[in-house]
């Protein structure tokens, strides 16, 4: 076991990992951050994903101690510092953007990194940013609707 | 996944220095080696990321070649590079964003999946692949399915690719797991084509000879009507037949010169 130090979601977090401990695992057993879901743990699905650094990545496929010193965002980091729901998450729910709820934290997760490098996306360029992110329930319709709201508000 | 003790040296002689021993693997964006480790398909002692070293990022670009450094991700290179357009499209549709983000040109070159879209561009460019020990031309890196002419511990530190004239990737996405069903990347220098195809064969990615020649003659994609790929190397799974794939490589290279 080694300790592992890193920023999450703003605060300084540190824990007892192994050399084999995703960060997907860090982040839900550690930290009791459950939002981040673990859709197939084989780098499919993207329900996974969280910010490292800024940027998008498959927290199912990155060791815990490759995050050591970065800065990590997780869905529980994109409400408001009042607890309610930030511009993109209140997007999904006035959009419907969401039934089961299974892959939402990825999809937002991948709406933020999308919105952080283009502001005014096309709905192909939304499509194509989402490549990585399944969905079996809504047919994506209204993630894309939901995307293009926040993306105006 | 077995355990194993995770080093993230931050310099390249220390991280050469950790490979030199025993049951030690490199570790760039994981983005094949996780999933490999997690179906127990390898079991290292020692994994040594790459990922802190920063002699190992970045891309430079001078008259005539574009220099990757091998722990550039895919998501940088299909950004920054300028001079080789086609390079960077490539880049730019390897999976996903995540994927992309996280992703290696030396992990993909190294791994040499069948399937796999750098391999066609380095093979198509040749590219020379520079590693801790020596520079190897990408005509004498890739020996067949996830074979390579890399050594024990070797570490690929840059791969530099010479600009064409013109050049085309085109990749027929296998939806599901967004790799080439079949790629094809035609590159021309002066009277020199290079068409690479990835995706296809059971051997790897190869070059396609008589379309090469063909090309050379008359760089349109008429030039290519006549000739025909033997189905018999040709991959077969549930995705698509030999005669599939051969009329797909065809049909792939034709697009990629008319966009050329
Ligand atoms: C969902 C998904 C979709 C993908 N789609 C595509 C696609 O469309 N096209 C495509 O080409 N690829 C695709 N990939 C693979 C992706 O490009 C990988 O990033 C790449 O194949 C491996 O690079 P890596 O940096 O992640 O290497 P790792 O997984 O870290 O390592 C792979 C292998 O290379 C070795 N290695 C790594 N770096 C070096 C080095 N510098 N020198 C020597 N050996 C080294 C490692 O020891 C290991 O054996 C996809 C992957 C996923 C998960
Ligand atoms: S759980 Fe990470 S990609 Fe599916
Ligand atoms: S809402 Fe159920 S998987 Fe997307």
């Amino acid at each position: 076991m080694s300790t592992v130090t890193m920023t999450v979601n703003g605060k300084s977090v540190s824990g007892e990992v192994e050399g084999r401990t995703l960060l997907s695992d860090f982040v839900r057993n550690n930290l009791n951050l459950t939002g981040t879901h673990i859709g197939c743990d084989t780098s499919q699905c993207g329900a996974c994903v969280v910010h490292v650094g800024g940027k998008a990545v498959k927290s199912c496929t990155i060791f815990a101690i490759e995050a050591e010193g970065s800065s990590v965002t997780t869905i529980e980091g994109m409400a408001n510092p009042d607890g309610s729901l930030g511009t993109i998450q209140q997007a999904f729910q006035d959009n419907h953007g969401l039934q089961c709820g299974f892959c939402t934290p990825g999809m937002v997760m991948s709406a933020a990194a999308l919105l952080e490098e283009n502001p005014n996306p096309t709905e192909t360029e939304i499509r194509e940013y989402l490549e990585g992110n399944i969905c079996r329930c809504t047919g994506y319709h209204n993630i894309v609707k939901s995307i293009q709201a926040a993306a105006a508000a | 996944m077995y355990d194993f003790a995770l080093q993230r040296p931050q310099s390249l002689n220390e991280a050469i220095e950790a490979l030199s021993v025993e049951g030690a693997q490199a570790l760039a964006g994981g983005q094949t080696m996780i999933p490999t480790l997690k179906n127990r398909l390898a079991s290292p002692d020692v994994l040594v990321s790459i990922g802190g070293i920063s002699e190992l990022q970045g891309v430079s670009e001078t008259d005539g070649t574009v220099s990757i450094k091998a722990g550039t991700t895919h998501g940088v290179v299909a950004a920054t590079v300028e001079s080789y357009p086609a390079l960077a499209s490539l880049a730019g549709n390897i999976g996903d964003p995540a994927v992309r983000n996280r992703g290696t040109i030396g992990g993909s070159l190294a791994n040499n999946d069948p399937s796999a879209c750098y391999p066609a561009a380095a093979l198509a460019s040749n590219a020379s692949i520079t590693t801790n020990k020596r520079t190897i031309s990408a005509s004498d890196f890739f020996m067949g399915l996830f074979e390579t002419s890399l050594d024990e511990g070797e570490l690929i530190t840059q791969v530099d690719f010479p600009v064409p004239d013109a050049a085309n990737y085109q990749k027929f996405d296998q939806p599901a797991s967004r790799f080439a069903l079949v790629g094809v990347f035609v590159a021309k220098y002066g009277n020199d084509v290079r068409v690479a195809v990835t995706g296809a064969s059971e051997d790897g990615v190869f070059r396609w000879s008589e379309a090469e020649s063909a090309l050379a003659g008359n760089f349109s994609s008429s030039a290519i009507d006549g000739l025909e790929v033997d189905p018999e190397s040709m991959i077969e799974d549930i995705h698509g037949s030999r005669s599939y794939r051969a009329n797909l490589v065809k049909v792939m290279t034709k697009r990629a010169v008319a966009a050329c």
